[in-house]
C-alpha cells in the first residue's frame, strides 16, 4: 500500500510521518511516536481506552485514520501536564483512587478533560455521560465519577 | 482519647503508590513494550469448531516482503499441549483454536500475510451446547445419607439452575514480548503469575527454569484468565528464535474472547430438604459444567464447594461433571465455581425462606456453622460470617422499610450469603527488605501487582513494621529474576501470602542490614476461609423489562483491613462484575457453526458507569491472627460471589418471579410478566 507524507500536530509539536492510509491515529501514536498512554483494547470504538483530545474534544483514536488528522491539534495523556507535574484531572484520579489496573485510566482522564474544556462546571449526570463511553472492567466507576467531581471543583 | 495514626498506617487509607505512573500514561504495560528490532506476531485461528488440518500452504505468506518467520504444525517443534494435543495440533477443537502463526516487520504486513495462508480442513462432528444428556469426568463429595435426609425433610426445594458462559474481557488483552539473548528467553508478559509462566514455558521449550525470565510490571486486568502460560507465549518465543529478533504477540479483542478463557457455563440440579423450622436436613446437587475443548489448568472451578460448607447440614451429596464441548477452554474467572453455585444455592435458600415464611437472614442463622464440615475442623474466624449478617441486617431492614413500589416501577430487596475456599494465601512467598543509610527502605518481592493494590498494601505492611512512612518504602516486584518465590495472584492469595513474608523481612531488616522473610504454613488444626453477605435493592420497569440496581450493601470477612480505600475499590469492582453476570453478560455461540456471535465489546455487554448502583461497603476489619501473622485475608474474589443471587432475590421480591437462569435479561423479564 502506498505511503503518504503526513504532518501531525501532537502535544504541541509537529511530527512529519510517512504513513499508509489504513493506519489509525492510535496505532501511529503508539507505534511511530512511542506515546503508549492511549491503549488499544477493543480497536473498534467500543471501550474508550484509546481516547485522546482532537481540537479539544474527546475522540476515540482507534476510529480515526491518521491521514485524516493533519491540521488538528491532538493531545494525548502524555501532553496534559509537564513532566513531574499532574493535571487537575490526573491529581483527582490519584486522590479518589479512581483506578485499579489502570489500563482504561488515560482514556477516562482524556474524556473528562474533554468535558471540562467544554463545560467547566458539569453536573454529576454530565460527568457520568462524559465517561459512559469508557469501559472499566475493574469497576472503578464510582471513584471515576468522584474524581470528575473533584477535578471540576479544583478549577 | 482518639489515637492519631501516621498517614498510611496499616488499617488506614494511603494512595495507590503506582497511581502517578498510571494517570500520566508512563506506566509500561506488557503491551507497551517495544524493543529494538521488535516484530509483530499474529496467530491464524480455526474457523471450524472441530476439524482436521489436512494441508497448509504458507508459501505466499513466507515470500511477502517483511515476513520473518512462519510456524504451523508442519514445521513447528513437537511440543505437547493440553491433555493429548500439541502446540499446533493436527485437530482443531473450537473456533479460534491456533492453526499457524507468523512474525513480520509491522502489524500491517503480519495481517496481510495471515490472509495469504491457505488451510485445507476436513470438518468433523462437533458439540456446542451443555445439556442434561452431557457426560464427562465426574467427581463426587458426600457426607451422611442424603436420601435419609431428604426423607426426613418436611419441605424439599427441587430446581434446576443454569449459569451462562461469561467472558473476562480484561481491558488489556493477553499478550507478551519474547526476546532471546545468548540462549536465554525473556518474556514481558501480561500475567497473574510470573513464576507459573516461567515454569510452564521453560518446560514446553525444554529449558532449565533459570534460562527463562518473566517480567510483569503493570497489567491491564486478569480476573483469573491470565494465571497460566497460554500458547501465544511459547509461539512468540519460537517465532523470536526463528527470526532472531524480539516478537510481540497481542491478542485482538476477538481472539481474547474466543481463545483466552471464560467462566464455565453450568447446569445445577439442586434439592434442599429442610424441617418446617428451616433446619436443613439434606443438600443434593448434580452439576454439569462446560469445560470447553480443553482443560487449560490453573485454579479449579469448584462448583460443588460451597454446597458442602456454607450451611450446617449433616447430609450432603455434591456431584460435578466436567463436560467437553467444541468451544473455547474455560479458565478460572474471579471466584470460579463459587459465583455460579452461590446463584443457585442462595436462590434456593431464598425460596425456602419464602415457603416457610422465615426471614431470609434468620434462616441462614438457623443453619449457621462454625465448623468446616468436610474436614471436621473449626474455622479460624468462626464468628465472622455472623458479624457480616449483622451488618447487612441493618441495611436490609432499612431498605425493606423505605422502598416504594409503583404499578409500572416495581421495587424489591434481596439477600445472599457466601463463603469462599480461598483468600487464605499459602507458601512459598518470600520478600527482602533493605534499609538504606538515609533510613529509607527498599522492599523486593517477585510477585506481580495485578491492579489490586499489592504494591501499596505491601509498602504499608513494611512501613508499619519499620516504624516509618510508606512513602519511605520503595518497592520492586514483578520479575522472576528477583529469585524470590511468590504464588500466582489467584485464589485471592497475594496479600495473605506476601504480607506475612514482608512483615518478617522488615522485622529482620531492623536487626540485620538485609532482612529476608518467608511465609510460614497455614494452620493445620483449623480451616481458614473468607465469607460475607450482600443485599441489593432493584427497580424493574414493567414496560421495558429494564432492571436498575438501586443499592448494594456489602460486608465481607477479609481479616484485617490493611487499606480501607483499596478494599472498597475491590468490593465495588466485584459488585460491578457481579451485576454484569446477573443481568447482561453472556457469550452467545451459534449452535449450527460453533461461531461466537459476540466476541467483541459491542455485543458482549459489560457494565458501564451509567449502570452503577449506589454501593456501600460495610466490611469490618476482623484480624484473623490464627490465619497468618498479619491477620489479613484476600478480598479480590469474594465480592463478586453473592451479587447475582442478591439481585435475583431482589427481582423475586419485586415481581414474584423466580429466575433460575442467568443472565436475567430484559427479554426474560418481559416474557415472565
Amino acid at each position: 500500500m502506498a505511503s503518504h507524507n503526513v504532518t501531525l500536530q501532537i502535544n504541541g509539536a509537529e511530527q512529519v510521518l510517512e504513513l499508509e492510509p489504513r493506519r489509525t491515529l492510535l496505532d501511529v501514536l503508539r507505534v511511530e511516536l512511542g506515546l503508549t498512554g492511549a491503549k488499544r483494547s477493543c480497536d473498534m470504538g467500543n471501550c474508550g481506552a484509546c481516547t485522546v483530545l482532537v481540537d479539544g474534544h474527546a475522540s476515540y483514536s482507534c476510529l480515526l485514520l491518521a491521514v485524516d488528522c493533519p491540521g488538528r491539534a491532538i493531545t494525548t495523556i502524555e501532553g496534559l501536564a509537564p513532566q513531574g507535574a499532574l493535571h487537575r484531572v490526573q491529581q483527582a484520579f490519584v486522590e479518589a483512587d479512581a483506578l485499579q489496573c489502570g489500563y482504561c485510566t488515560p482514556g477516562q482522564i482524556m474524556s473528562l478533560c474533554g468535558l471540562l474544556n467544554e463545560n467547566p462546571a458539569p453536573t454529576e449526570d454530565e460527568i457520568v455521560r462524559a465517561v459512559s463511553g469508557n469501559l472499566c472492567r475493574c469497576g472503578a466507576y464510582r471513584n471515576i465519577v468522584r474524581a470528575g467531581r473533584l477535578a471540576a471543583a479544583k478549577r | 482519647m482518639k489515637r492519631e495514626h501516621p498517614p498510611g498506617a496499616v488499617g488506614h487509607p494511603y494512595p495507590r503508590v503506582e497511581a502517578p505512573e498510571k494517570v500520566t500514561g508512563r506506566a509500561k504495560y506488557s503491551s507497551d513494550i517495544r524493543l529494538a528490532g521488535q516484530l509483530s506476531g499474529r496467530i491464524l485461528r480455526s474457523p471450524w469448531p472441530h476439524a482436521r488440518v489436512k494441508r497448509i500452504d504458507a508459501s505466499a505468506a513466507e515470500s511477502l516482503p517483511g515476513v520473518r518467520a512462519v510456524l504451523s504444525r508442519f514445521n513447528a517443534p513437537d511440543i505437547k499441549w493440553y491433555e493429548e494435543g500439541k502446540l499446533f495440533d493436527e485437530t482443531v477443537r473450537f473456533v479460534g483454536d491456533e492453526v499457524a502463526a507468523l512474525a513480520a516487520d509491522s502489524e500491517e504486513i503480519a495481517e496481510d500475510a495471515l490472509r495469504l495462508i491457505v488451510v485445507e480442513y476436513e470438518a468433523l462432528p462437533f458439540k456446542i451446547a451443555l445439556d442434561e444428556r452431557s457426560s464427562g469426568k465426574t467427581q463426587v463429595k458426600w457426607r451422611g445419607d442424603v436420601q435419609a435426609g431428604l426423607r426426613e425433610a418436611e419441605i424439599v426445594i427441587d430446581d434446576v439452575f443454569t449459569t451462562q458462559t461469561a467472558l473476562h474481557n480484561c481491558m488489556e488483552p493477553h499478550g507478551c514480548v519474547a526476546t532471546w539473548e545468548a540462549g536465554r528467553l525473556t518474556l514481558y508478559e501480561s500475567t497473574q503469575g510470573v513464576f507459573s509462566v516461567r515454569c510452564e514455558v521453560a518446560e514446553k521449550l525444554g529449558l532449565p527454569q533459570e534460562q527463562v525470565r518473566v517480567v510483569t510490571q503493570h497489567m491491564g486486568g486478569g480476573f483469573g484468565s491470565k494465571q497460566i502460560a497460554w500458547k501465544h507465549s511459547v509461539i512468540a518465543a519460537l517465532l523470536a528464535r526463528k527470526a532472531g529478533r524480539p516478537v510481540q504477540i497481542l491478542l485482538d479483542r476477538e481472539a481474547e474472547n474466543l481463545a483466552a478463557g471464560n467462566r464455565n457455563a453450568t447446569r445445577q440440579h439442586l434439592k434442599i430438604g429442610a424441617r418446617s423450622d428451616g433446619t436443613l436436613t439434606a443438600i443434593d446437587v448434580r452439576v454439569l459444567l462446560q469445560a470447553g475443548a480443553y482443560t487449560a489448568g490453573g485454579e479449579e472451578s469448584d462448583v460443588i464447594g460451597t454446597y458442602q460448607t456454607l450451611y450446617r447440614c449433616p447430609n450432603v451429596r455434591a456431584e460435578q461433571t466436567s463436560v467437553r464441548t467444541n468451544t473455547g477452554p474455560a479458565i478460572a474467572f474471579r471466584a470460579p465455581g463459587y459465583a455460579e453455585a452461590t446463584f443457585a444455592l442462595e436462590s434456593a435458600m431464598d425460596q425456602l425462606a419464602r415457603e416457610l415464611k422465615i426471614d431470609p437472614i434468620e434462616l441462614r442463622l438457623r443453619n449457621y456453622t462454625e465448623l468446616d464440615q468436610q474436614e471436621n475442623k473449626p474455622y479460624t474466624s468462626p464468628d465472622s460470617l455472623r458479624k457480616c449478617y449483622g451488618e447487612i441486617r441493618r441495611a436490609f431492614d432499612s431498605l425493606k422499610g423505605s422502598l416504594k413500589t409503583e404499578t409500572k416501577k416495581r421495587r424489591g430487596v434481596g439477600f445472599a450469603a457466601h463463603d469462599w475456599v480461598a483468600g487464605t494465601g499459602h507458601p512459598p512467598a518470600e520478600a527482602i527488605v533493605r534499609i538504606g543509610d538515609d533510613g529509607r527502605a527498599t522492599l523486593v518481592t517477585g510477585t506481580q501487582d495485578i491492579g489490586t493494590g499489592t504494591r501499596t498494601a505491601l509498602c504499608q505492611i513494611a512501613a508499619a513494621e519499620l516504624g516509618i512512612s510508606p512513602s519511605h518504602v520503595r518497592i520492586e516486584l514483578g520479575d522472576t529474576a528477583s529469585g524470590l518465590q511468590s504464588p500466582t495472584s489467584a485464589g485471592s492469595a497475594t496479600l495473605p501470602s506476601l504480607g506475612p513474608a514482608v512483615r518478617e523481612a522488615a522485622a529482620s531488616a531492623k536487626t540485620h542490614s538485609g532482612g529476608k522473610g518467608e511465609r510460614g504454613p497455614n494452620p493445620f488444626h483449623k480451616t481458614v476461609r473468607t465469607c460475607g453477605a450482600q443485599c441489593a435493592a432493584v427497580e424493574i420497569d414493567t414496560e421495558t423489562g429494564e432492571v436498575t440496581v438501586l443499592r448494594v450493601v456489602t460486608a465481607h470477612d477479609c481479616g484485617r483491613v490493611i487499606n480501607p480505600t483499596m478494599v472498597d475499590s475491590q468490593v465495588y469492582g466485584g459488585v460491578t462484575q457481579g451485576m454484569g453476570f446477573a443481568l447482561i453478560e453472556e457469550r452467545i455461540v451459534d449452535q449450527a457453526t460453533g461461531v461466537v456471535l459476540n466476541a467483541n465489546l459491542e455485543e458482549y455487554l459489560v457494565p458501564t458507569v451509567a449502570d452503577l448502583p449506589d454501593t456501600h461497603n460495610a466490611t469490618l476489619s476482623m484480624p484473623d491472627l490464627e490465619a497468618n501473622t498479619i491477620g489479613a485475608k484476600g478480598i479480590g474474589e469474594p465480592p463478586i460471589i453473592p451479587t447475582a443471587p442478591a439481585i435475583a432475590n431482589a427481582i423475586y421480591d419485586a415481581i414474584g418471579v423466580r429466575f433460575r437462569s442467568l443472565p436475567v435479561t430484559r427479554k426474560k423479564i418481559l416474557e415472565s410478566l
